[in-house]
């Protein structure tokens, strides 16, 4: 996955309180006077105001070394990361990196259980899926719903939905929910993939395009994964890894 | 490392990818798009963007697509991504996700292509939730419906006006 701009993960050390990380942050060492209180972020943010918190205030609560009072909030994940904040500050003051700090601080086991199950789910197969389909899972559903197509649509007779096609020109990914919980979805891609000529492959490695762990702010797994994942693609030997969503 | 949305538009492009938006000549169904952070924004930045409308636009008809405001990089996100549909934090993420349903409706539009799958399943969830009787539909729905080669199972998020056009 790309790694998104905002989650810069290099060097960091888990025991930095959050007042360090945003001074670190800020230009001029944490100069709040650099934060122009226009209120840019917060104007634009669909989080505003939800459980009485918003991007600027969450800043200043940073940077005045409230750590409790953040703790205390849930608002890190209500929070998208979506940097339409950052897109808007006139002075790049990246919050949305700042909230995944605020993540980190929360330990582990005490995140969100949803977010935190999809990480450890994608840990467990080389596959990276979400929802856990391993390889096995992945192929029966792809060639199941595929015989079917070939069968009950005759245009459709010669398509193909190659797995671990070995110098395939595109590696293409499937976020998990369609082959575990609606298959006919993927039908459209295929059919999109083939009338386009292309030549292109799933890898039984790899394949799922989500990846929760960087949700959960943990960083060495999201890691893990994205090297998983990579690492499918050049194993394969194809060109382009392509994202469906 | 590619989206296939520039693949989607360089296949229109160059011919390999035969679309026509003819099946909504009459129908005149309008569309907007909502534009995923995670796509626009984060990743690929405005040159994305207009590669998805170019798309769009060749799959339902010019005059049938509705610009939502703001848009491209500038886009108001959708409330599902950064985890928010796993958090269980589900009054909230639907708090988050008003702006982006009201967004939705000031374009009249009936449906709504979420070209990722985590907007796809909010903004569906947005609909159903505040009854907005607003269609969110993938964008690889309508390219195979402009093709002429949706399947009768590939019809999931189509309302009924479109059940049945080109089976
Ligand atoms: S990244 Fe978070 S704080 Fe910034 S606009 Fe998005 S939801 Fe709001
Ligand atoms: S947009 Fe930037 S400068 Fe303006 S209030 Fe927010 S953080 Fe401060």
């Amino acid at each position: 996955m790309d790694p998104s701009g905002a989650v810069v993960i290099s060097g960091i050390d888990k025991k930095l309180s959050l007042k360090q990380r945003v001074a670190d942050m800020l230009p001029d060492g944490g100069n709040l006077n650099l934060c122009l209180t226009c209120g840019s972020c917060s104007s634009g943010c669909p989080a505003s105001g939800i459980g009485d918190m918003d991007p600027r205030k969450f800043l200043r609560m940073a940077l005045l070394g409230m750590e409790e009072a953040i703790a205390a909030s849930p608002w890190v994940w209500f929070c998208s990361m979506c940097q339409r904040c950052l897109h808007a500050c006139p002075m790049k003051i990246n919050i949305p990196q700042l909230v995944f700090y605020g993540r980190q601080q929360v330990p582990r086991e005490k995140r969100p259980k949803g977010i935190l199950a999809s990480c450890d789910l994608a840990l467990k197969h080389d596959t990276c899926s979400a929802m856990g389909a391993s390889e096995e899972d992945f192929r029966f559903v792809v060639e199941d719903v595929l015989a079917e197509v070939r069968e009950t649509q005759p245009e459709f007779k010669e398509m193909q939905a190659p797995i671990d096609k070995r110098e395939a020109i595109l590696f293409v990914n499937q976020n998990s929910r369609e082959p575990v919980t609606e298959p006919d979805e993927m039908v459209p891609l295929w059919k999109i993939l083939h009338r386009a000529g292309a030549d292109w492959t799933y890898g039984s490695k790899g394949w799922a395009g989500e990846n929760y762990c960087m949700f959960i702010a943990d960083e060495q797994n999201w890691e893990r994964i994205v090297r998983t994942k990579a690492r499918a693609v050049d194993d394969l030997g194809c060109q382009v890894w392509l994202n469906t969503e | 490392m590619d989206s296939i949305f520039n693949y989607y538009a360089k296949w229109i492009r160059n011919g390999d990818l035969k679309v026509s938006a003819d099946w909504n000549k009459d129908l005149k169904l309008k569309f907007t798009l909502h534009d995923p952070c995670q796509t626009v924004r984060k990743s690929y930045g405005d040159p994305i963007a207009e590669e998805m409308r170019y798309v769009l636009k060749k799959v339902v008809g010019e005059e049938n697509f509705v610009e939502m405001h703001p848009n491209r990089s500038n886009n108001y996100c959708c409330g599902g991504g950064g985890g928010s549909l796993q958090s269980g934090f589900v009054s909230e993420r639907r708090e988050y996700g008003k702006l982006k349903m009201e967004q939705i409706q000031a374009t009249g539009a009936t449906y709504c292509v979420a070209p990722c799958h985590n907007c796809h399943s909010q903004i569906h969830d947005l609909s159903e939730h505040y009854k907005t009787g607003v269609h969110t539909v993938h964008l690889w729905t309508l390219i195979c419906l402009s093709l002429g080669c949706l399947g009768e199972n590939e019809r999931t998020y189509l309302g009924p006006e479109l059940k049945e056009v080109g089976l």
